[in-house]
């Protein structure tokens, strides 16, 4: 998102910013590791990983790691990237060992809690992906709208009208009635946007706050005045999960990918979609050219308006889809303000995935992960307080934007109106 | 911004300077007028969609005005419930002129208040001189310290400060959670997550107490004005004020011209979330009593929208707080005599915001309420 962000005008001040973001990294690593061996050290017996359940048709056996030497490794590898970073990192290899990093960080946390019990590493993957779906298409939406320079804070007001309307109209005329009233419905907040920012020419943060004011009051309003008293206008069917035969039984991957329910496939589609559109496509790279230069692209013939309209409004479509899956796709009524500020981890999402739809899925994919595992490990019962299970994810975005945005780039024309000569 | 756009501002500041007072009095009392009212309209037409019939949508809106201007009591409230919404919105405001998104004032308020109740019961033996001031003085800089992580972050790494603050106040949401269960925070003998009470000698005396108990607002408000001045003065009349200012207005020409930004960037921060942070302290020193779980309630995300009508000028932020704070005490009493959620104040409030942040919609909505300009004018 570029609301402000500074341009760095002279090529020291950009060497000495990355320096410093080495080392940056570089002292979060080697605290990591600290941190794994004081805290995680102490760990008695074997983790035991389900990777299969008993039904399953292929069964694969319990994966069984020793926690004690695992954990040691896995500190010393954290603390072998740390210092490398510190010593003399840089260039590509500094987001690469934080990534390896956080990840080896998590696996000797996952190997610390489970230590002496068995956990299901399947179930909690199939959690993972389902977590990341709303995730996963807000940031989808958002990077849609971003292409074409338009910020889109609205993502969030966005899925929680999509998941309202998919609670009324799923309640009225059934499930896929309702899905379709969603997407419509975001669809139509998205053209809103659209004419607020390109017609009207109001600020884009300020536009999106707006929608996300309006659409917070309009749903509880409606759902404190009409919900209370008439439940069954907020009693939608919910979409099962729907296995695709022989791909389904996989262990692991199958569970995950190909036993989910339609929210699943069509994110999958939708950023695979998207992805061919953006890149591969001559409209696509007319969009792109609208947010990189609008300028030049009206003088090439684009019409650049138009591009911003449609766009955005398929970008509220996306996140209307997204928002069916809070009622839908999970419970099947709403609830105040039930998304909760995933629209904007989605934007979050966008940021680390560098505005490309297949990165936003993956960092989608890491959020959900961190949601699930919070979840699951209240069964474990670790002696960490769960509220610090619950802001793991939090802290992990913070530290990930802070190692990681100063090498992604935003579309250069984006957050900026532009007038027609 | 591109040569056509700096010729269009160009014209328009010249069109304001040949004929200021038609400009300035349709930007500051016809454009607002336009949007409360269309709002109301507006807000009246969603309740007859939900099916509340026209007696009851009159009765709401006359509850709406008594309940914020109606009484001593109602006015008591209205200013009750502005106070922490100026301070936050004063924060915001501040960020904003420097060119920096905050999001945070929610988390910033939370930690601030939480800081100034610990820092009450803690010290409970002091004078009231000194641990009243010193409380919010706490929350103050508690805040400054929440807000002045995203601004290091943003400073040294770039990290977004739209993003880091958002996770901040989910973060803040569960630290509060966790700092409640804990033995020396919770009050003695409760199970539920409830801070120990503030000590009567570190709390806001409430201004009103003598004409009647019940009138709650305290002597916050003197704390607001001058929080109020203080922030002009800063913004206006100093020389970190202008730097933040221009920072703002232009990062580029602010580096050129030798301003350190990481350290603006961090200031600008750290006063927001102070202000925030007083916000908070004030909440829980002159109203709440107490800390309980998201004793903030959204005051933060209400604050970007004051910090938005009041065009980021720190009196335009109060009389956006106290129009803000009327339609909070308004929908409270709207809510007891007509039964109507309050929640219908939340999407009058989002329908005031977009008719003033795009005067041009208004312009095209009602073309006859304003002077004929040429395409494109604001």
């Amino acid at each position: 998102m570029a609301i402000a962000e500074p341009q760095t005008p002279h090529r020291a001040t950009v060497d000495l910013g990355s320096q410093r973001r080495t080392r940056i990294t570089g002292a979060i690593l080697l605290g990591l590791a600290l941190f794994v061996v004081l805290v995680f050290g102490d760990a008695p017996g074997d983790a035991t990983f389900r990777l299969s359940r008993p039904r399953d048709a292929w069964v694969l056996p319990n994966l069984v790691v020793p926690a004690q030497p695992f954990i040691y490794i896995a500190a010393a590898l954290v603390a072998f990237l740390g210092a490398r970073q510190f010593l003399r990192g840089g260039g590509r290899w500094t987001t690469l060992s934080l990534g390896i990093g956080l990840g080896l960080f998590v696996m000797a946390f996952l190997v610390w809690a489970t230590a002496d019990k068995a956990f299901s590493l399947t179930g909690m993957l199939q959690a993972t992906m389902v977590r990341a779906v709303p995730i996963a298409l807000g940031g989808l939406a958002a990077t849609m709208c971003e292409r074409v320079a338009v910020v889109n804070i609205a993502v969030e007001g966005i899925l929680l009208a999509g998941a309202f309307t998919g609670a009324l109209m799923g309640s009225v005329i059934g499930g896929w009635g309702g899905l379709i009233a969603a997407v419509a419905v975001g669809g139509l907040f998205g053209f809103t946007l659209a004419a607020l920012v390109v017609t009207y020419r109001m600020d884009q943060i300020i536009a999106g706050v707006v929608i996300n004011l309006f659409v917070l009051g309009l749903t509880s309003y409606v759902s404190s005045q009409v919900f209370a008293e008439m439940r069954h206008l907020n009693n939608a069917p919910v979409f099962r999960s729907w296995k695709i035969p022989i791909l389904g039984d996989i262990p692991v991957i199958g569970p995950m990918l190909f036993n989910q329910n339609i929210f699943v496939y069509g994110a999958l589609m939708m950023v695979a979609i998207s992805t061919y559109y953006l890149f591969h496509t001559a409209s696509g790279l007319r969009a792109r050219a609208v947010g990189e230069h609008p300028r030049a692209a009206d003088t090439l013939g684009i019409d650049v308006y138009w591009t911003r309209y449609v766009h955005v409004t398929i970008g509220g479509m996306i996140a209307g889809f997204g928002g069916a899956w809070f009622t839908l796709g999970t419970v099947g009524r709403f609830d105040e303000n039930m998304t909760g500020g995933r629209g904007f981890i989605g934007l979050a999402a966008m940021i680390f995935g560098r505005w490309h739809p297949v990165g936003a899925l993956m960092a989608a994919l890491v959020f959900g992960f961190t949601d699930s595992l919070q979840q699951k490990l209240a069964l474990l019962q670790t002696p960490i307080p769960s509220e610090f299970l619950a802001m793991a994810p939090y802290i992990a975005t913070i530290i990930v934007v802070a190692g990681l945005i100063g090498r992604a780039r935003p579309p250069a024309a984006d957050g900026k109106p532009y007038v027609k000569e | 911004m591109s040569l056509n756009e700096s010729l269009d501002t160009a014209r328009d500041k010249l069109l304001a300077r040949a004929a200021p007072g038609r400009t300035e009095f349709e930007d500051l009392v016809v454009v607002p007028l336009f949007a409360v009212v269309v709002a109301l309209v507006l807000g009246a037409l969603t309740m007859l969609a939900t099916g509340v019939d026209m007696p009851t949508i009159g009765r709401s809106y006359v509850a709406l005005l008594e309940g914020s201007v109606g009484s001593v009591n109602a006015i008591s409230e209205t200013l009750t419930a502005a106070i922490p919404l100026v301070f936050a919105g004063l924060g915001l405001a501040l960020g904003f002129r420097t060119g920096l998104f905050n999001i945070g004032a929610e988390g910033q308020l939370l930690m601030g208040g939480l800081a100034a109740v610990i820092f009450g019961f803690t010290f409970s033996g002091l004078p009231f001189v000194l641990l009243m001031p010193l409380s919010l003085l706490a929350g103050a800089l508690m805040g400054a310290f929440y807000a002045g992580i995203a601004g290091y972050l943003r400073a040294a790494t770039g990290a977004h400060e739209v993003i880091s603050t958002i996770m901040l106040n989910l973060i803040s949401y569960r630290l509060l959670d966790y700092m409640l269960s804990l033995e020396w925070v919770q009050r003695e003998g409760r199970s539920d997550p409830v801070s120990r009470s503030v000590p009567e000698n570190a709390e806001l005396p409430r201004l009103l107490e003598w004409l009647d108990p019940n009138l709650r607002v305290h002597a916050g408000v003197f704390v607001m004005l001058l929080a109020v001045w203080v922030v002009y003065w800063l913004l206006f009349r100093s020389k970190l004020g202008f730097e933040f200012r221009a920072s703002g207005a232009n990062p580029d020409a602010a580096r050129y011209a030798g301003m350190r930004a990481s350290l603006i960037i961090v200031l600008a921060m750290c006063i927001a979330g102070a202000l925030a942070g007083l916000g908070g302290a004030n909440q829980v020193l002159g109203v709440l009593g107490r800390a309980t779980p998201g004793f903030s309630a959204g005051l933060g995300f209400d604050a970007i929208a004051v910090a938005l009508l009041g065009r980021s000028h720190p009196v335009g932020v109060l009389f956006a707080g106290l129009l803000f704070g009327a339609l909070e005490a308004g929908g409270r009493q709207m809510q007891v005599d007509a039964g109507v959620s309050i929640d219908l104040i939340g999407i009058i409030q989002a329908l005031i915001i977009v008719f003033i942040a795009a005067p041009l919609l208004v312009r095209a909505i009602f073309p006859w309420g304003f002077r004929r300009v040429e395409k494109g004018g604001s």
